[in-house]
């Protein structure tokens, strides 16, 4: 499960405790400014009585100097989720900073201090949003401390506010900058004497905050992995195996330094089988004084490839094998209540259907690439990276030096969706600075990246629904089968993981007697990685779209279908379904994070009435509904479909409701969702990778298409429930329900139902 | 390779390079104005917008032998102080996720308005469908280009 940036324990209670760090600390971090005073937090790994396991201990910094200047440092890495603001404004606001002068400091790869720093699994929030504010409040008891005890005034009698404390009986006022130094001199207080701020005073948690780096982007100064330079830098552009697992048998490289610029041609020998998920494919590197000349001088190359067991796959071909796989009676059973045989052999009516959904590419719009910079046994790297510690202890791995010498400095990323936890380009601009000396970037084409990538894997499931004489939904038996993500490391894997299990199969909350879930055979013949939102896409798109029809079956409306399936509002747990293992529950115990049927129903009955659920719409209109908790956070969307005469499919309006939790910045979650539905409707009408003889069929964005604006949803409405919960991650949950609810559209407006995506209502 | 000079946002650029190099790179890697972005170095994503004269092209297909007189201008030239009317209503709307893509897009509405000062929601649309953004900024980016339309 660590792919998916869960702590290494499971259970595992976050408890925070801040304390004073150094001045060193904070500059190494790369926050120059000198003086004031100077937090950190630190967060351990509790056992359930509190006691500490030191399994987690992440520590960020927060810096307040003489001059009033206050720095937050972000270990998060920012890909468009807006976590380089959310979390720093929830210090800031704690704190009674003044936003508009808070720096944020971004953080290098670096375990010991920061902790996890993996962005991924639509965590970080969830994650640091407590740690966060104890740190601004503690920050904040400590200059009233000090304000207090200049004044000889109660403390009570002072508060915090736009980076001043002031006295509230006077008009005395100081700011931040004027104390820190007393307060740096001061005991950091115990957590029990520290007051967190009650919701009807939060500045920035729960309003629409900016990105801090807005500015940057529309002026074109922000600094992505692409941008990154030094001087004597040199571009390396590499011709990789076309088939997984294949080796270089031999190359001519005489065309490719005859290309003015080129200056030299270096083999990488590459992971082989398994491929792994952190090493470079085998291939060759060309080394040259620009892009472009790295670009034609790659070209040029001949090279003669081994290419290894995998050069026969054929994704189409995969397709057949595994319909005629999740076709036999029997799977590897995965979670199991009731008794399904019976359910079915009583059964009134019996619907069975077949779903498949292909290979998908990240295609992130900022391609993998990476500087690299060797010298004196240690090795510093620019890289647009989701995952900086995981890129660092690869590399010292590889390169076979200490971990403490490898410095990741993490740039803002081109969009991530899971590609950029992979350090494999990193790794090949590592190795490339070692062997040739220069600083060398590695520059990933967008061929490259369609050819090459981590891919979101093809599955098949086969589903049967059972409906009684009483006409209830009495059995649901999902068989399922894709390459799974383990694979990619172990290649005797077969069969899903019980992290691939919980995203959207073994999860499936709804009140039928008699559930069987089974697993069937897959070999992987690619890297496979995870997807934003993973293997929710598929087995949601399965699910949601037959309970759209077995809906339809008992006569009732989908909605209405939903709510009673969920029953009375309770908690509930599915570990004592799971045949073998546990339910991983998103890396939080289920007793901290439940799974409640009632926030479910809450968020259903909202986006039905936001979005008109019901209403009459026109011949070839319709609208479509779907429901699904993933990453810890409820989300039920409607999607209004138009489909023409044609086949040709319109999205005029998305209604989505979310229950997040704690909302921290509205404006982000709202993007996310809108986000989230583009992304999904690129999945769901334009993209499939297919593989022919090993090889993916698709090179550029002509082949592997994304939603364009003159075929995107139109008007997409997030409706946030109002909450005080924990707060939970929003960059992945909006993907989910979002297909099955525009299949269940297309439905209603045509009567098709959907199979097979991408959709396809033409042919 | 050969010696072009190239006008890029008001100023000459003497560069020593072959002719099929495109003028993408010779920005980026050349005279190293890096906010135009690389994504897909075959017109289809519109990451590398920029204007020749006013018009937009995608410069990761145009190479240098075709620049000639012409002017060339890219995002750090689109305003002096980063205040042009779309980049501050981008703000306003609050448009960028990870902001890859939207130097790009705001060249490429640029020249639309500078074309069509008043364009219709289809018309926007049908002028930007060249230009992906893989966060699913569609929405506000319509938006944002109609709301500085309206002002104009």
């Amino acid at each position: 499960m660590k792919y998916l940036g869960f702590p290494k324990e499971k259970n595992e209670v976050v408890a925070s405790e801040v304390f004073k760090a150094t001045r060193r600390d904070f500059l190494k971090t790369g926050g120059a400014l000198a003086g004031g005073f100077v937090l950190g937090i630190s967060l351990f790994g509790c056992d359930a009585k509190g006691k500490k396991t030191a399994a987690f201990a992440p520590n960020v910094y927060l810096q307040i100097t003489p001059s009033n200047e206050v720095s937050i440092i972000a270990h998060r890495s920012e890909m468009g989720q807006g976590i380089r603001t959310s979390l720093p404004l929830v210090i800031a606001d704690e704190l009674g900073a003044d936003w508009s002068k808070v720096r944020i400091v971004q953080a290098e790869g670096d375990e010991k201090k920061y902790g996890n720093q993996n962005t991924d699994g639509s965590f970080s929030i969830r994650m640091f949003y407590k740690p966060m504010r104890e740190a601004g409040a503690i920050a904040r008891l400590m200059l009233l401390q000090a304000a207090a005890a200049k004044w000889k005034v109660p403390i009570e009698e002072c508060d915090t506010t736009n980076g001043q404390v002031v006295h509230k009986t006077s008009d005395k006022k100081l700011s931040f900058g004027d104390l820190a130094e007393e307060a740096s001199q001061l005991p950091i207080p115990a957590a029990k004497d520290i007051k967190l701020k009650s919701r009807d005073k939060f500045t920035l948690i729960g309003k629409e905050t900016p990105i801090v780096d807005l500015p940057a982007i529309v002026n074109g100064q922000a600094v992505f992995g692409i941008d990154a330079t030094m001087e004597g830098m040199k571009v390396a552009v590499i011709r990789r195996c076309p088939v997984v697992g294949g080796t270089v048998k031999s190359y001519t490289d005489e065309k490719a330094r005859s290309v003015p610029g080129v200056l030299k041609v270096v083999q990488i020998k590459g992971a082989g089988l398994p491929a792994t998920l952190n090493k470079p494919l085998a291939g060759v590197a060309v080394i040259a004084e620009n892009t472009w000349a790295a670009i034609k001088g790659r070209d040029s190359l001949e090279v003669e490839w081994d290419l290894g067991p995998n050069a026969s796959y054929d994704s189409a071909e995969q397709i057949k094998q595994l319909v005629q796989e999740v076709s036999r009676e029997q799977g590897t059973p995965r979670r199991n209540r009731g008794d399904f045989n019976s359910a079915k052999a009583n059964a009134k009516k019996v619907i069975e259907r077949t779903y498949i959904a292909p290979h998908l590419a990240h295609a992130t719009m900022e391609p993998p690439c990476a500087l690299a910079v060797f010298k004196d046994g240690a090795c510093e790297i620019w890289a647009c990276t989701q995952n900086p510690q995981g890129a660092r202890d690869v590399v010292a791995e590889v390169l076979g030096i200490p971990v403490d010498k490898v410095k990741i400095n993490v740039t803002l990323l081109g969009g991530g969706f899971g590609r950029k936890s992979k350090p494999d380009f990193i790794v090949e601009a590592a190795m490339l600075a070692k062997e040739t000396g220069y600083p060398v970037k590695v520059q990933w084409t967008r061929e490259d990246d369609i050819h090459h990538d981590y891919f979101h894997s093809l599955s098949v499931q086969r589903i049967v629904a059972t409906i009684d004489k009483d006409n209830k939904l009495s059995g649901w038996n999902q068989h399922i089968a894709y390459p799974s993500i383990s694979a990619t490391s172990d290649t005797s894997v077969l069969q899903p993981d019980d992290g691939e299990m919980m995203l959207g199969a073994v999860d499936l909350p709804y009140n039928i007697p008699a559930i069987r879930i089974e697993t069937h055979d897959a070999k992987t013949h690619l890297r496979v990685g995870w997807l934003r939102s993973v293997r929710n896409i598929p087995q949601v798109f399965a699910s949601a779209t037959m309970l759209d029809e077995v809906a339809e079956a008992r006569g009732m409306d989908p909605v209405a279908h939903a709510l009673e399936l969920l029953g009375a509002d309770r908690s509930i747990t599915f570990n004592e379904e799971i045949v073998k293992g546990t339910y991983p529950n998103y890396g939080e115990d289920i007793a901290a994070y439940p799974w409640e049927t009632g926030r479910m129903k809450a968020v259903i009955e909202r986006v039905a009435k936001e979005a008109g659920w019901g209403r009459k719409l026109p011949k070839g209109s319709g609208l479509g509904f779907a429901a699904h908790k993933s990453f810890l956070t409820y989300v039920a969307c409607v999607v209004e479909v138009k489909v023409d005469a044609t086949g040709k499919v319109t999205i005029p309006g998305v209604h989505y409701a979310v229950d997040c939790g704690t909302a921290v910045n509205v404006d982000r979650i709202k993007s996310q969702f809108e986000g989230g539905a583009q992304f999904a409707a690129s999945l769901a009408l334009k993209s499939a990778i297919t593989f022919k003889n090993g090889r993916v069929e698709q090179n550029n964005f002509d082949g592997y298409q994304i939603i364009r604006m003159t075929e995107c949803p139109k008007e997409i409405h997030v409706h946030i429930m109002d909450s005080e919960a924990k707060p939970t991650g929003v960059g992945e949950p909006p993907v989910p329900p979002f297909t099955p609810a525009l299949c269940n559209a297309i439905y209603a407006a045509t009567g098709k139902r959907i199979y097979n995506l991408p959709i396809d209502l033409r042919s | 390779m050969a010696e072009y000079s190239i006008w890029v946002n008001g100023k000459q650029h003497a560069v020593n390079v072959p002719e099929d190099m495109p003028l993408l790179w010779i920005l980026r890697d050349v005279i190293g104005l890096k906010g135009t972005k690389f994504g897909c170095g075959m017109a289809q994503c519109g990451a590398c917008t920029v204007h020749m004269n006013d018009v937009a092209i995608r410069s990761c297909s145009f190479p240098v032998s075709a620049v000639g007189e012409n002017k060339i201008t890219t995002i750090e030239g689109l305003s002096e102080h980063g205040d042009h009317p779309l980049q501050l209503a981008w703000q306003k709307h609050l448009v960028p996720q990870c902001g890859y893509c939207q130097t790009g897009q705001i060249m490429n509405a640029a020249a639309l308005l500078k074309a069509t000062p008043r364009p219709s929601e289809q018309e926007v649309e049908q002028a930007m469908e060249g230009n992906l953004c893989r966060c699913g900024t569609y929405n506000r980016i319509k938006a944002a280009i109609l709301s500085v339309s309206a002002e104009s």
